[in-house]
């Protein structure tokens, strides 16, 4: 990685009005109109124009499945498919093996996060001890380790008994931590493979209803009034969980909710091509849940996009619907699938993508000293340069991810990732890795 | 017709002519050499990752009677519990080369995918896919009832059937909306609002918890098998209840038309949704049931087979010539 002393000229810093933004010491010298800045004399001048200028992504929810499934993805995999797709830092999901349920395993993440040095890796530590949804793991353990843990979820699987969620709520209220709750009543979604409706139950698939979603989301919102603490709601993907989020947050409870790509963009009507490539969960949903997760992007009740990148190997698609995993990749292109749905539809401006995208996330993580800050003088350097124009195809052997499970194949990208800048270090230059 | 994945893949055309083959086949039944040389030398699969024993063997039971080679391959629970993935079995059949795989699967879906997935070239009959289709079952079913109140042959335009039971998890009843609503049948469903599929009122076909409403004046009643481990499930109390309200009794039977049969595609839970004197009476065509279901899959098989490559056409002069020639040799 070579240390950037680097002049962006006549770049747009959320597609505002162009300027040239020198970079050197891992942080932003200095800002001025376009053609104004010259540098000095080990400044490397680089041409941006007609180029867009972020700060580095930040993803609340990604699975780097290391340690246990180095098979599927790697922490140094995972990290460089987050460069390439402009995030400088990701929240590594806890559903590892073993969990990252002790102070001792978050740590080695965070730790081999660090050695990569391509993506900040803010561990994410399991809510309960194994997942298992019985007893509280350590969290204070977790919080005040060299992981700095501050967000907490069981993901994959709902925290869905009340009084360990109440519980859970309250405990991290002591470090200020957050519990991020994938939220699925496990007795209306047993053997569940799609959304239900009309659709699954002519493709003969279990239905997956979006009450078993919406029900845990109201009660999780009214615990975290209830308690006074704050509650995170995982990749909510229905019209109904949007409407409950809106009506929590006019009531004035702590709650913040994001939504993934493939959410936004996706319907459940490719369950009937019966390819588990597009399984997931929640499952994809109705054209009306899409325009409500847009709209409810658009206008903050949702405050932020999460990939939930989730690698398998090729085996645990290339099967019948029932015995795939549910999961797909996402960190690759998660900007370009925002642009598409969401910029280039009139829906949000590169302003406030980048409030969703970087800020918020930053915020809702805990790692907005470093992460999600505004583009301006003496700022760390954490940027992602983005070409609006440079449309690309997606061929899943050409993405960074050991796994090759993307819902994508051959759909043109709307945008590119020219660059990505960690700490004034590039980790991309040119859509390649540094 | 490549493959035979659902009951939509057939038009009203299509399924009159393998219904029409089909009573052509059936009339191999009534002579002592059963067997035409239609698909001598060539091989079938019978892929039957779930227990099926009536299935397989009317499956087996058709293939041989085409004189086609029948390789079988059985496996209790799913493919990921065996260790053996659909994927690779299908790649073993297609290097033994099995040219048409008959599959069934708990999976729904699992014909559609070996199919369309790319690991193998074999034409797919789908013979159940967990609780989507069960397209073959739907086509005897229509023979049957075309054979017992149409006489054989025409049109089933206007027909009333009811299908009662659990449709919520019954392939069955998938594949018989479909065909029978193709062919002309207007088909009312029957089950416990607990046992109604989401979304029926998008159907082709009505729906209502009223049984005796229903069958009164129906052509025909096909009961379908309701398993014990729905009551845990809290689908419905108990068998009783479900019984008092679901289960065909002869007091029941007799508001159907005078004319009116009564189907299970088997097996029979006695007691439960079918009363033994219904089963066991005048009205009952379970028997037929079986017996059409070899001719319906013969008929399927010299579909499948005719999309691949020259088969001999089957005509009664053909089912006569050999009859009359030289007997076949071949197991």
């Amino acid at each position: 990685m070579s240390k950037a002393d680097v002049l962006l000229s006549g770049v747009r810093p959320l597609n505002e009005e162009a300027c040239d933004v020198w970079i050197s010491d891992g942080r932003i010298r200095q800002i001025g109109a376009a053609g104004s800045l010259v540098g000095d004399r080990h400044t490397v001048r680089q041409d941006g124009a007609g180029q867009i200028l972020l700060p580095g992504l930040v993803d609340l929810h990604t699975h780097l499945r290391e340690p246990g499934r180095e098979d599927a993805e790697t922490i140094a995999t995972g990290c460089a498919a987050a460069a390439l797709g402009g995030f400088t830092a990701v929240h590594a999901m806890a559903n590892t093996a073993p969990v990252a349920d002790t102070a001792g395993v978050v740590e080695q993440v965070w730790r081999i996060g660090q050695a990569t040095g391509r993506c900040d890796v803010y561990p994410v530590g399991a809510v309960t001890v194994g997942l298992a949804g019985e007893q509280l793991a350590e969290l204070e353990s977790m919080a005040s380790s060299a992981a700095r843990v501050r967000v907490f979820s069981d993901d994959g699987i709902c925290v869905s008994d009340a009084v360990l969620m109440r519980r859970a709520l309250e405990y991290v209220k002591a470090f200020g931590g957050v519990i991020a709750q994938h939220a699925q009543e496990p007795r209306l979604t047993e053997g569940a493979q799609m959304n239900e409706g009309a659709l699954s139950a002519q493709l003969g698939l279990t239905g997956w209803p979006a009450v078993a979603e919406e029900a845990i989301i109201a009660r999780d919102v009214l615990l975290a009034e209830h308690v006074g603490s704050r509650l995170h709601v995982c990749h909510l993907s229905t019209r109904g969980s949007v409407e409950i989020i809106r009506w929590a947050k006019q009531r004035g409870i702590n709650v913040t909710a994001e939504v993934t790509p493939h959410h936004l963009l996706l319907t459940e009507d490719l369950a009937a091509t019966y390819d588990p490539i597009y399984k997931v969960n929640p499952p994809l949903r109705t054209v009306d849940d899409v325009a409500a997760v847009r709209e409810g992007l658009a206008d903050g009740t949702i405050d932020i996009v999460a990939t939930d990148h989730a690698p398998h190997p090729h085996e645990a698609k290339d099967c019948e619907w029932s015995a795939g995993a549910f999961g797909m990749l996402g960190l690759q292109t998660a900007l370009p699938i925002v642009v598409e749905t969401m910029v280039a539809s009139g829906l949000m401006s590169w302003a406030q993508l980048a409030q969703q995208m970087s800020v918020q996330p930053a915020r809702i993580g805990q790692v907005d000293h470093m992460h999600g800050r505004p583009i301006e003088v003496g700022e760390p350097a954490n940027l992602a340069l983005i070409d609006p124009q440079k449309q690309w195809t997606v061929h899943p052997e050409t993405l960074a991810s050991l796994s090759r499970n993307t819902p994508y194949v051959g759909m043109e990208m709307p945008a590119s990732v020219r660059g990505t800048m960690l700490r004034g270090e590039w980790t991309v230059v040119d859509g390649e890795l540094e | 017709m490549r493959h035979l994945l659902s009951a939509a893949d057939l038009d009203r055309d299509r399924a009159d002519s393998i219904l029409n083959t089909a009573a052509q086949l059936a009339t191999l039944q009534n002579r002592s050499v059963k067997k035409l040389p239609t698909l001598r030398g060539r091989t079938i699969a019978n892929l039957f990752f779930e227990d099926s024993t009536r299935t397989r063997l009317s499956f087996e039971a058709a293939a041989k009677r085409l004189s086609a080679d029948v390789i079988t391959f059985t496996a209790k629970g799913s493919s990921v519990s065996k260790g053996e993935s659909l994927k690779d079995t299908a790649l073993t059949l297609e290097a033994m080369g099995a040219e048409v795989v008959v599959v069934r699967h708990g999976a729904s879906g699992a014909a559609h995918r070996l199919a369309h997935s790319g690991w193998t070239q074999a034409g797919v009959i789908n013979a159940g896919d967990g609780t989507h289709e069960h397209p073959t079952q739907a086509l005897l079913d229509a023979y049957t009832i075309r054979d017992r109140l149409c006489a054989g042959a025409g049109d089933l335009d206007g027909l009333r059937v009811v299908i009662v039971g659990d449709v919520l998890h019954s392939r069955v009843a998938r594949s018989n909306v479909i065909l029978l609503g193709t062919l002309g049948v207007e088909v009312t469903l029957v089950a416990p609002p607990t046992l109604m599929p989401k979304g029926v009122e998008s159907w082709p076909c009505r729906y209502t918890y009223d049984l005796d409403e229903a069958i009164t004046g129906a052509d025909a009643v096909m009961m379908l098998r309701v398993q014990a481990e729905r009551m845990n499930a809290a689908y419905f109390p108990s068998a009783h209840e479900y019984s008092r309200s679901f289960g065909l009794t002869a007091a029941r039977a007799q508001r159907l038309a005078d004319h009116g049969i009564v189907l299970h595609p088997g097996p029979m839970n006695r007691g439960m949704e079918i009363s033994a004197d219904v089963a066991d009476g005048p009205r009952s065509v379970v028997v037929d049931q079986v017996a059409n279901g070899v001719s319906v899959r013969m008929a399927v098989l010299y579909e499948v087979f005719g999309a691949r490559a020259q088969v001999g056409a089957i005509g009664n002069t053909e089912v006569d010539d050999f009859i009359g020639g030289e007997p076949d040799v071949q197991g």
